[in-house]
């Protein structure tokens, strides 16, 4: 699914650059389960929007479903999260003034999706994570779980073959999150889409196939999610395996 | 995708800011209804001069003494010519275009009957004034069909100067004093108003001779032709002036035609309706600014939603376009308010000014909401640009 090379991004903050990522090399199997770690600052939303076409390395090769895309320009990598990559953010993102529905619906408005067929869909969608009662809530009738769950029918929405969790369960209470939890590795092991998330939680981190941890932009370590829990100093250099 | 869908969300995102909405296309419609309203005021004007002349008539030529361009040669005496009641006389009897001529002299004087007094203007004239000046009698004669260079002692009242003076009395056969003069009252002129500047009821008529020894004069003040329906006014004109040139030795008059006094006019007042239509819609241009303003407040208000729309693969040019339809939305709604408004104005107008037949002219309709829109989308290109470049990454982490 994904096969990263020797990738590199360096962005300016205050006239000063800051290497994000330094050559990480990683690969993800269709299908497969992967946490990524990694204290604050060290590289892994940087790696995750790339993952996600949102942003394009400095340096090195991407190719995502067997196509290229580091060096594919604005609107084809915006083709190719409409076709291939669902995101689940932290802050759920919905849009306020719309309905659970009208926020589902929208990414398919925008790919001129048929009316009658995004209706069909959204009812759908909605029904998988649990939410068919309330279709017609806006954002700030839900509580925070209800919203990450929308937000998730959001993402799937598409039909995405690569779903991407940034902290998903970051403002969760503890049931909240693990329904949602509950619902990505439904995802990934029923319809097999391959999955993506970063987190700074072992919990979350243990249920991945493989966990990644990030330090200063290189890939510090490798290991199998049920070692997370096992693992002392995390996030201490090692060397990789 | 299609357009109901790209309306429907620039709709909804805007009726979640239904105050500052409003407000921001409130300055659209106020330049809008501004347009209509000026434009259909100087249409009003225009056309109540049209409505004025057209109640003369305009077959008329309008004689006046003097050439209009610099002729003959300073110190050889090449002085303009009087026009004369001999002039009037030869252009009725050897024109045949010429149906009906009215000579004119004008003065002002006092009219006097018993105690009351009134200062007005005096008109000397003949019995052909009644048809040329389309007037009509309310009681007793109009001038008398008499030998033109007699003038009889008779006046005839407009109808303000008979109230004025007799009030509730008959005026017809009384005597009045106008100046030194006594004048019997022989007719009173219907009720007309004001037409070409002149008030037609606060006026008195004597016979043109009469009138030419009240002021001591030898010359008229104009001579008014009315041509026959069937003849050429361009025609007939030629022919005074080549009349009163043979008379006079050269070409010193002025013919004017209702048709160019008309046109001058019409152009007069469709430049000024023009020129106030094009201060107006200048106020259309701050209103554009004023759309600019919220649109950019409703950018970076909205850069977490644009980043979000980027990341489930809205592209740059559907961004833009969400934006650029919510600024022709605000605009388009706008420039329907001012419409409405404008319409409305004009409405209360002609309803306080029967006068002023106001109405807004179609082109300044098209004119101001076509511009509105054009504005509108102009000044939206900047916030839509600014919305449609925002990086994905840095729109989904602002706060």
């Amino acid at each position: 699914m994904i096969r990263l090379e020797k990738i590199s991004r360096t962005y300016q903050l205050g006239g000063q650059p800051v290497h994000a990522l330094v050559d990480v090399d990683e690969e993800v199997a269709d299908g497969e389960h992967v946490a990524i770690m990694g204290p604050s600052g060290s590289g892994k939303s940087t790696l995750l929007y790339l993952l996600g076409c949102l942003d394009r390395p400095d340096s090195g090769s991407y190719q995502l479903g067997g196509r290229d895309v580091a060096r594919l320009s604005d609107e084809e990598l915006t083709g190719v999260r409409r076709d291939l990559i669902g995101f689940v953010f932290q802050s759920f993102h919905l849009v306020p003034r719309l309905t659970a529905a009208a926020n589902v619906e929208l990414p398919m408005v925008f790919a001129a999706v048929d009316r009658k067929e995004r209706r069909e869909r959204v009812t759908a969608a909605l029904g998988a994570v649990g939410l068919a009662d309330r279709m017609d809530h806006r954002p700030d009738q839900l509580s925070g779980g209800e919203r990450q769950r929308v937000a998730l029918a959001r993402a799937m929405v598409m039909g995405p073959r690569l779903l991407l969790a940034d902290e998903p369960t970051g403002n969760l209470d503890t049931t909240s999150g693990r329904q949602i939890l509950d619902l990505l590795d439904r995802l990934n092991e029923k319809d097999g889409v391959t999955l993506v998330v970063v987190t700074h939680d072992p919990s979350v981190a243990a249920r991945a196939d493989r966990v990644i941890v990030l330090v200063d932009g290189h890939v510090a370590r490798r290991l199998a999610g049920a070692d997370v829990a096992r693992t002392a100093n995390l996030f201490a250099p090692a060397t990789p395996s | 995708m299609t357009t109901p869908d790209l309306l429907r969300f620039a709709f909804g995102a805007l009726s979640g800011h239904r105050l500052r909405t409003f407000l921001s296309l409130l300055g659209m419609a106020i330049g809008v209804a501004a347009v209509v309203t000026l434009t259909a005021l100087g249409e009003g004007a225009q056309r109540y001069v049209i409505d004025q002349f057209a109640s003369i008539g305009t077959n008329l030529l309008i004689i006046i003494p003097g050439k209009s361009e610099t002729t003959g040669i300073p110190g050889i005496g090449a002085a303009a010519h009087d026009l004369t009641l001999q002039d009037s006389m030869m252009i009725s009897r050897a024109i045949p275009e010429a149906e009906k001529v009215a000579p004119m002299v004008v003065g002002t004087e006092s009219v006097a009957h018993g105690a009351r007094r009134r200062q007005v203007v005096i008109a000397g004239t003949t019995r052909e004034f009644l048809e040329v000046r389309k007037l009509a009698m309310a009681r007793g004669e109009f001038l008398p069909a008499e030998e033109i260079a007699r003038g009889r002692p008779v006046v005839v009242l407009g109808p303000k100067v008979a109230s004025e003076l007799f009030g509730a009395e008959e005026a017809v056969g009384q005597v009045v004093r106008i100046g030194g003069w006594r004048m019997r009252v022989i007719g009173v002129l219907a009720h007309r108003g004001v037409q070409l500047g002149m008030d037609l009821d606060d006026l008195a008529l004597v016979p043109v001779a009469t009138g030419m020894r009240m002021f001591d004069r030898r010359s008229l003040f104009r001579i008014m032709v009315q041509v026959r329906g069937t003849a050429s006014l361009e025609t007939a004109k030629n022919k005074v002036v080549e009349l009163l040139a043979e008379r006079h030795g050269e070409e010193d008059v002025t013919v004017l035609t209702q048709d160019a006094v008309l046109a001058t006019f019409s152009q007069i007042l469709a430049v000024l309706t023009l020129a106030v239509g094009a201060i107006a819609a200048i106020s259309l241009s701050v209103a554009g600014i004023g759309i600019m303003n919220v649109m950019l407040v409703s950018v970076s208000e909205r850069t977490r939603e644009v980043g979000l729309l980027r990341a489930v693969g809205v592209g740059r040019r559907q961004v833009l376009a969400v934006f650029l339809t919510e600024a022709a939305l605000l605009s388009a709604a706008g420039g329907l308010l001012g419409l409405g408004v404008g319409f409305a104005a004009v409405r209360v107008m002609v309803q306080l000014f029967p006068a002023l037949p106001a109405r807004p002219p179609l082109w300044a309709v098209f004119a101001s909401f076509g511009l509105s829109m054009v504005i509108g989308i102009l000044f939206g290109l900047l916030p839509a640009r600014r919305a449609a470049r925002l990086d994905p990454v840095l729109a989904l982490s602002s706060h």
